[in-house]
């Protein structure tokens, strides 16, 4: 889900901005504090709760805010503002119908579920709906995806650090990923949680200039579109459906199909409400109400993130002097790459302290996706793998412990990912293809399990290895021949994310197909062990004697509403 | 809740203070001695109010949530 794919092999150039001492200043006291709250919080975690739950006693805001922090990288801003430049508002498809419909089936449909099973995490749900294979093949897929993932992030950051700032790579891995370890070591959840609340304001405040001075510069929306129209005539990049229509139409070189069923549909719901990075976040609130409105809240602000992502790309086609380009252009010609329009923006437009604030900004953004990863790793490691398979019966504290060398752990093997991607970079290629793996047939399986009381523990299993094994070949299938790409995503034309996009939804099929007909011919678990997991067996608890406005299911409605009006106007 | 923390928005309001303070200050000594670097729309000295409303918003957050209230 995030823009790595435009932020891939770029070499470095040379600086594009130099720090004053005040902007120093600003970012050396960002990690004075988050390294403060770490070791405030370590004497509130002592129990396996605090540490791997954050003692679940978050409110719905804080809970909500940590949700989206959590997915806010730095690659997601960078990325997804050279997205915008690159394709226009075509990039915003990832932070409207890519998340909003999902983080709202997540809060109303699904969160029951999670939160009344009492689940630690999304393999724990699956061990409790389908049994002990489920939640092996899950735990240790998402382990070693989110390792990776961690990995080629760090990699990424710091290849932006030395492009944007000079800073040597290896100081920028070690610096911000061991804060990151010594915080969520020290606190364990509770730690990550408070910090990427923290990251989000800061995000937020170092990057809402940019659109600010850049629509005062353009003239306002109607200037900039008027300015991009002069700069790169023939081109709309301000319309979000109407070039949908055919492959070749727009420069993503995606149909509407793929991205309402690959995109909004499979790869959305499934990060959203599978991906136990996010999901973790709201399993910490503390009740069910407040579990059910922090992905509400997270969703609200999701689709307000592009007026600080996308809108700066947009600006950067209408003011920028130069035009940006690729990296093999960029490269070879010594000029700038899209990659460059965040920091190129940062330096047009900030003066000493607030450009602190703006990279702060990113780093905060690298450190919150960093501490999801590392926290939800340990968790996951800690209770589904070691406790499960491992050692099962050992004190609280012993798992505990567990945990906080699991953090540290997880950093040093994600510090060696971006040293193994430093020598072999055509790794970072297969970033996205990994989501399409393990994500997109989760999600069938969870949904169905939560759903569907018939569903068997063989079905659960059997349809998430399928999902899987049936993504990977797909992969490998076009790799070896690049014709079945006109079979995997139903034209020749397609590019990386379209093939994405439809592997996704078929893999997510593929598992959903398995997994009823495995069921139908299989025995499913007595319906007296489905309490509290699944549709229909479930008393969940009613709402209605609050007040309309302290409804989960009436903030959803009104978030639902506003994206379906921003669809409108920017149709 | 059973247990009491200081709560994160103090911790936010505290940072947001400090960085109003230094971002204001160093938009106010940018209008004596302005920066070598050029940036554009200089005349708007975001500095100065984007620093004076850090230090609102700082002052607002750190004082409603400070410890022990």
């Amino acid at each position: 889900m995030t823009g790595l794919g435009f932020l891939l092999l770029q070499q470095a150039p040379s600086r594009l901005i130099t720090l004053s001492f005040g902007d120093l200043l600003i970012i050396i006291i960002y990690f004075a504090a988050v390294l403060a709250i770490g070791f405030y919080l370590k004497r509130h975690t002592r129990t396996g709760e605090d540490f791997f739950l954050a003692g679940r006693e978050m409110t719905a805001w804080v809970a909500g805010l940590s949700f989206l922090a959590a997915n806010l990288g730095s690659l997601e801003l960078m990325g997804w503002a050279a997205a915008a430049y690159q394709y226009g508002i075509l990039a915003t498809h990832w932070y409207w119908i890519g998340a909003i419909p999902a983080m709202l089936f997540l809060a109303v449909v699904m969160m029951p579920f999670y939160y009344i099973s009492k689940t630690h995490s999304v393999p724990g749900y699956l061990k409790l709906r389908f049994g002990e294979p489920s939640r092996a093949l899950s735990a240790v897929s998402f382990a070693f995806m989110t390792v990776l993932m961690s990995g080629i992030n760090m990699y990424s950051m710091a290849l932006v650090m030395k492009v944007v700032l000079g800073w040597d790579i290896n100081f920028s891995i070690w610096a911000s990923s061991l804060t990151v370890a010594v915080y969520v070591a020290l606190g364990g959840l509770l730690s990550a949680i408070f910090n990427e609340v923290l990251q989000f304001v800061l995000i937020w405040l170092g990057a809402l200039l940019i659109p600010i001075i850049g629509l005062i510069e353009a003239g306002g929306w109607s200037g900039m579109v008027e300015r991009i129209s002069k700069n790169f005539p023939g081109q709309d990049y301000t319309h979000l459906w109407r070039t949908m229509a055919h492959f070749t139409d727009n420069p993503m070189g995606i149909h509407w199909t793929g991205i309402v069923l690959g995109l909004g549909w499979v790869i959305s719901f499934g990060y959203w409400t599978t991906d136990f990075l996010v999901v973790q976040r709201v399993l910490a609130a503390k009740d069910l109400r407040s579990a059910k409105l922090a992905p509400i809240i997270g969703a609200a602000f999701k689709m307000m993130v592009p007026f600080i992502v996308i809108l700066p790309g947009l600006l950067g086609l209408a003011v920028l002097p130069v035009k940006l380009t690729g990296e093999d252009v960029a490269v070879a010609t010594g000029g700038h790459s899209y990659n460059e329009v965040l920091p190129l923006m940062l330096a047009r437009y900030l003066g000493p302290g607030l450009l602190g604030l703006g990279i702060t900004a990113l780093i905060a953004g690298f450190m919150s996706g960093m501490a999801g990863n590392v926290s939800a790793f340990a968790t996951v490691w800690t209770y589904d793998i070691y406790r499960a398979l491992m050692r099962k019966e050992a004190p609280d504290a012993h798992y505990v412990k567990m945990g906080r060398w699991c953090t540290i752990l997880g950093v040093l093997v994600s510090i060696g990912t971006a040293y193994l991607v430093m020598q072999f970079k055509s790794i970072m290629d297969y970033v996205q293809a990994l989501f399409s793996f393990f994500i997109a047939p989760l999600f069938g399986t969870v949904l169905i399990g939560m759903l569907w009381r018939r569903a068997s523990p063989a079905g659960g299993f059997w349809g998430l290895l399928a999902g899987t094994v049936s993504s990977i070949a797909m992969w490998a299938w076009v790799k070896v021949d690049h014709s079945a790409l006109a079979i995997i995503a139903l034209s020749p034309h397609a590019k990386d994310m379209a093939e994405n996009m439809y592997r996704a939804l078929w893999s997510w099929t593929i598992c959903v197909v398995v997994t009823v007909a495995v069921s139908l011919m299989t025995s499913p678990k007595p319906v007296a062990e489905l309490t509290g997991l699944v549709y229909g067996v479930t008393e969940i608890p009613t709402e209605r004697h609050l007040p309309l406005y302290q409804r989960p299911i009436f903030w959803a409605g009104v978030v639902g509403l506003a994206f379906v009006i921003l669809q409108v106007i920017f149709w | 809740m059973g247990r009491h923390f200081i709560s994160i928005w103090f911790f936010i309001g505290l940072l947001l203070l400090v960085y109003g303070v230094i971002i204001a200050g160093l938009g106010l000594y940018g209008l004596v001695s302005p920066p070598e670097r050029v940036i554009v729309l200089v005349r708007l000295h975001a500095g100065i109010w984007w620093g004076a409303l850090l230090i609102v918003l700082g002052a607002i957050y750190a004082w409603n949530f400070r410890p022990g209230r």
